[in-house]
C-alpha cells in the first residue's frame, strides 16, 4: 500500500502525483483541526497568544476556535483543572464529535502542577480522559503549544485507517463516552477512570 | 497608633483603645476587648463579642468620626484545642523514716514536689474583618469575632447587612472553616461543591487519599504514597501485613 518515498519524489518531479487514500484522508484531517474555545487558567493566555498574529496558529489550520464542543476537534486543556471543574471538562469532552483529540497544556493540566498536593486540584486531566499530547511548562510558551500541535498533526498523519491503531471513530468497539466523575463527600468519585489511568506508583513498591 | 501613615493616608486614626471607648459609650452592653499585637506592625485588633457585633459594626460604619465604610478583607482562623503542659509546685505530706535521737522514727514531713499538669484549652473558630474608611482616609481597623467552640456552636452574626462586600468572603469562610453566619442572605459553599462534607482549612482536615502516583515521590509524599499502595488489594505491602 505504502508508496516508496523516493519513488514518490521522483514521480513528482515528472509531474505525476501519487498518493494513497489514507494519506489524503489524514492530510485533510490534520490540516483543519479546530480547537474548542475554552480556557481554564493562565495557560489559556498563552493559548490565546498562540492564535494571535505573532505566533499565528492559523498557519497550521487551527485558527478557528469553536465555541461549541459539537464543532470542535481538539480540546486544549489549558490550565489548572480543579476538582469542581473536572466533571464539566469530561462532559465537554463527551460532547465533542469524533475524531477528537486532547492536548493537556501546562504543568497543572498534566499533573496538578504546583497544586499537586492540594485537596482541590485534579492531579492531571489524563485521569479521566485520554490525552494525546502533554506539554510541560508553567505556562508553556506559545512555541511549545505549536510544537505540541505539530506533534498531534504527525500523530494524525500516522494513524492507519484500518486495523490496529486506527482512530476511535473507525473502530466500532472503541469507547465513545467517558464516565463523568461525581462530586463525593470528600473527593471526586471515582478518583480516576481506570480505563485510561492504569498507572502504577513510581519509586514505591520496588524500594526495599 | 494604627499604621495609617504606612499607607500614605493623611488622617490619623484613633487608637484601638479610643475606638473601644467610643464603641462602649455608643453601644450599651457591647463587649469589646483590645488584643495587642507585639510585632513591629503593631496592628492591634478589637475582639467583639458576637451578641452585640451587629450594633458595633453598624456604629463603626455610621459614626461620623470613624466612618468605616469599606470592608477590605475578611478571613478565618482555626484555633484547635490546645493541650497545655505546665509545671506546678505542690506541697504535700509525706511519711518518712527519720533518724531521731531514739533510733528510727516515722514522721510526717512536708515536701514540695514539681508536678506536671495537663489541661486542654478549648479551641474556637475566628473571623477577622479588616475595615477602612474611604471617606476619612484611615484604616485598617481589625475586628475579630470568635465562636464558642469548633464543633457544634460555630455560629457568628453575618456582617453582610452592614458591609455588602462581606457576602462572598463570609461564604468562603463558611466553605473552608465551617463558621455559620447567621443572617447571611445566601450562605452556600462557594469554592467546593455543595455535597462536600469537610472544611479544608481547618487544622484537623484529613485530605483525600489520592497519592497513588507521584512522579518524584519523596519525604512525606513518598510515605503517603507507600501507605496508600500497601492498602491496595493484591499489593506487596498488603501481602506482608496479612
Amino acid at each position: 500500500m505504502a508508496v516508496d518515498q523516493n519513488l514518490k519524489i521522483e514521480l513528482g518531479k515528472q509531474g505525476v502525483f501519487v498518493t494513497t487514500i489514507q494519506e489524503l484522508y489524514n492530510w485533510g484531517r490534520r490540516s483543519s483541526v479546530w480547537p474548542m474555545q475554552f480556557g481554564l487558567a493562565c495557560c489559556a493566555i498563552e493559548m490565546i497568544a498562540t492564535t494571535m498574529a505573532r505566533y499565528d496558529m492559523a498557519r497550521f489550520g487551527a485558527e478557528v476556535f469553536r465555541p461549541s464542543p459539537r464543532q470542535a476537534d481538539l480540546m486544549i486543556v489549558s490550565g489548572t483543572v480543579t476538582k469542581k471543574m473536572a466533571p464539566q471538562v469530561v462532559r465537554l469532552y463527551n460532547q465533542m464529535a469524533e475524531p477528537r483529540y486532547v492536548i493537556a497544556m501546562g504543568a497543572c493540566a498534566i499533573s496538578g502542577g504546583p497544586f499537586k498536593q492540594g485537596y482541590n486540584v485534579l492531579k492531571g486531566i489524563d485521569r479521566y480522559i485520554p490525552v494525546d499530547v502533554h506539554i510541560p511548562g508553567c505556562p508553556p510558551r506559545p512555541e511549545a503549544l505549536l510544537q505540541a500541535f505539530i506533534t498531534l498533526q504527525k500523530k494524525i498523519d500516522e494513524q492507519p485507517l484500518t486495523g490496529e491503531g486506527r482512530p476511535r471513530f473507525l473502530d466500532a468497539a472503541a469507547q465513545g463516552e467517558f464516565p463523568v466523575p461525581e462530586f463525593g463527600e470528600h473527593d471526586l468519585e471515582p478518583t480516576s477512570n481506570q480505563g485510561v489511568w492504569p498507572v502504577e506508583i513510581q519509586g514505591v513498591g520496588n524500594r526495599e | 497608633m494604627l499604621a495609617a501613615g504606612s499607607l500614605g493616608l493623611e488622617a490619623e486614626l484613633k487608637t484601638v483603645e479610643e475606638i473601644k471607648a467610643a464603641i462602649e459609650a455608643a453601644v450599651s452592653g457591647a463587649q469589646v476587648e483590645v488584643l495587642r499585637n507585639p510585632s513591629p506592625s503593631a496592628q492591634h485588633s478589637l475582639r467583639v463579642a458576637h451578641e452585640s457585633a451587629l450594633e458595633v459594626a453598624a456604629f463603626l460604619r455610621d459614626d461620623p468620626e470613624l466612618a468605616f465604610d469599606y470592608l477590605s478583607n475578611l478571613t478565618g482562623v482555626d484555633w484547635p484545642d490546645k493541650e497545655i503542659t505546665e509545671k506546678v509546685k505542690v506541697t504535700r505530706q509525706v511519711l518518712k523514716t527519720v533518724d531521731g535521737p531514739e533510733g528510727k522514727v516515722e514522721q510526717t514531713v512536708e515536701e514540695t514536689v514539681d508536678e506536671t499538669r495537663k489541661r486542654t484549652e478549648p479551641g474556637c473558630l475566628e473571623a477577622v474583618y479588616h475595615l477602612y474608611s474611604v471617606a476619612k482616609k484611615h484604616g485598617p481597623l481589625v475586628i475579630r469575632m470568635r465562636t464558642a467552640n469548633r464543633t457544634d456552636q460555630v455560629e457568628l452574626p453575618s456582617l453582610t447587612p452592614i458591609w455588602r462586600g462581606a457576602e462572598f468572603q463570609e461564604r468562603e469562610i463558611f466553605d473552608l472553616y465551617g463558621i455559620v453566619f447567621k443572617g447571611h442572605p445566601d450562605l452556600r459553599r462557594i469554592l467546593m461543591w455543595d455535597g462536600f462534607k469537610d472544611y479544608p482549612m481547618r487544622k484537623d482536615y484529613v485530605e483525600p487519599d489520592d497519592y497513588e502516583y507521584e512522579p518524584t515521590a519523596h519525604d512525606h509524599v513518598l510515605a503517603r504514597a507507600q501507605e496508600h499502595k500497601s492498602r491496595e488489594p493484591g499489593s506487596k505491602g498488603a501481602a506482608e501485613s496479612a
